[in-house]
């Protein structure tokens, strides 16, 4: 494992999109942000640019106004950018799958590394998730 | 200037300078963040966060957005780093060999200090994105807001000490009467100057151009990789010079051991004021530096000029 990899581990700072989700698995990104779970223990910091992130959090089943958007706000993330995604919807469309609005779930617009399931997945599931996406590097 | 040319460099690259500011500057934002975690009731960053931090954005790839300056968006960050290394090159040298001084260089010093602002504003103009651009804009008006305190403030140990222009002459003249802080015109103008570095670093009530609840990023937004990492550098290393320069004018010179008390307590200050406030909007930083802040430096410089 190189240095840079090694960095990367330790200081992943998470870019949070939505496209498309019932806000209920961004409530749950936030409750994993605050002090209770303490996510700077690991050096994860929220960002507001996806320049500057190392990770995206997708959030929601991807709506045909949220696919361009969300293949360009990748392909703006500097890599090496890990894609994670978080909740049932991210990973498989959830009770959306079929609408007419749908395109399909996060890993048919852009690869994704790790998938979180749950409606919504618990604060301790997205940083499990999250540390095992690192792992894997 | 008695030091030799290798010694010259090793003043610039190793020891006051790069490697040694970079390294107690990132440790400084450790303590910063981990005061401030704690002061949340969280546990905090390991030591070692900031320096992977660098690490990692260095590592990284570096995006040029197209529509940009290329020259420009990737020199600035460095101009601003570069004149933080001189600084405390400037600082460190002149307070360990009094001899190595020269007439002015606390001017010297100033000049250098404007360069990271500038290097944030141009570099977030050329970045053309229009966060960026807001961010820049609103650096500006902060630094015209704060730049004449600043000087007036620290311009009052000068006046104090009967007109010596150098720090080396200053750090002399503490060693002979006693700290300037024995001064009223000198207290005042202490608090006065707490309260800039406060917004030349950009912490909290000042962080106007960097508001990421606002703005996402300000200057930065555009910036990935090794040219965020040098911005990062910089703020950090700020945060060690700027302390380090108030000591060497205000607290007697930097270099007894209880500077690093002193500094210590600086920062601790900082990290409160920076914890227990709210963003300011950038009229209020306007009214705030004009109106109290000036008022109170101008009666520091007039305290002084009739030798209290």
């Amino acid at each position: 494992m190189g240095i840079k990899t090694w960095a990367l581990k330790k200081s992943p700072w998470v870019f949070h999109l939505n496209t498309g989700s019932c806000n209920n698995c961004d409530i749950e990104i936030l409750d994993a942000l605050t002090p209770r779970f303490d996510l700077e223990r690991f050096g994860i910091l929220l960002v507001g640019s996806p320049r500057h992130a190392d990770a995206l959090l997708v959030t929601g089943p991807v709506t045909m106004q949220a696919a361009p958007r969300l293949r360009h706000v990748y392909e703006q993330a500097a890599k090496p950018c890990l894609v994670i995604a978080v909740g049932s919807c991210a990973c498989s469309c959830g009770i959306f799958d079929g609408s007419y609005h749908i395109v399909g779930p996060v890993d048919k617009i852009i690869p994704v590394n790790i998938y979180i399931p749950g409606c919504p997945p618990k604060p301790e599931a997205i940083i499990s998730g999250v540390m095992k996406a690192l792992n894997s590097l | 200037m008695s030091v030799t040319l290798p010694w010259d460099i090793f003043f610039i690259i190793i020891f006051p300078g790069f490697l040694f500011t970079a390294a107690v500057g990132l440790f400084s934002t450790w303590v910063d963040r981990k005061v401030s975690a704690r002061i949340q009731w969280r546990v905090g960053p390991p030591w070692y966060q900031p320096f992977v931090d660098i690490i990692k954005l260095l590592g990284k790839e570096n995006i040029v957005p197209t529509g940009t300056g290329m020259t420009g968006y990737l020199v600035f960050p460095i101009i601003g780093f570069i004149a933080v290394v001189l600084v405390s090159t400037i600082l460190w040298v002149t307070n360990w060999f009094p001899e190595a001084t020269f007439v002015g260089d606390i001017i010297v010093v100033i000049y250098l200090l404007y360069l990271p602002a500038i290097g944030i504003i141009a570099g977030g103009s050329a970045s053309g994105n229009p966060m960026g651009s807001i961010g820049a804009s609103r650096e500006m008006k902060l630094m015209l807001a704060y730049e004449l305190v600043f000087l007036v403030a620290i311009f009052t140990p000068v006046v104090a000490s009967g007109g010596t222009l150098s720090l080396g002459g200053l750090v002399g003249y503490q060693a002979a009467n006693g700290w300037m802080l024995g001064n009223a015109s000198c207290i005042v103008a202490f608090i006065v100057s707490l309260v800039c570095i406060q917004a030349k670093l950009g912490l909290v009530p000042f962080d106007i151009a960097e508001a990421e609840t606002e703005i996402i990023a300000g200057p930065y937004t555009e910036y990935s990789g090794a040219a965020l990492a040098v911005f990062k550098l910089t703020k950090a290393m700020l945060l060690f010079v700027l302390p380090i320069l108030l000591i060497a004018v205000f607290m007697g010179g930097a270099w007894s051991p209880w500077t690093i008390l002193e500094y210590l307590l600086i920062l601790v200050f900082i990290i409160l004021v920076k914890n227990t406030n709210p963003r300011i909007r950038v009229d209020q930083a306007i009214r705030f530096f004009w109106v109290p802040c000036l008022i109170l430096s101008v009666i520091g410089i007039i305290l002084a000029a009739v030798g209290l």
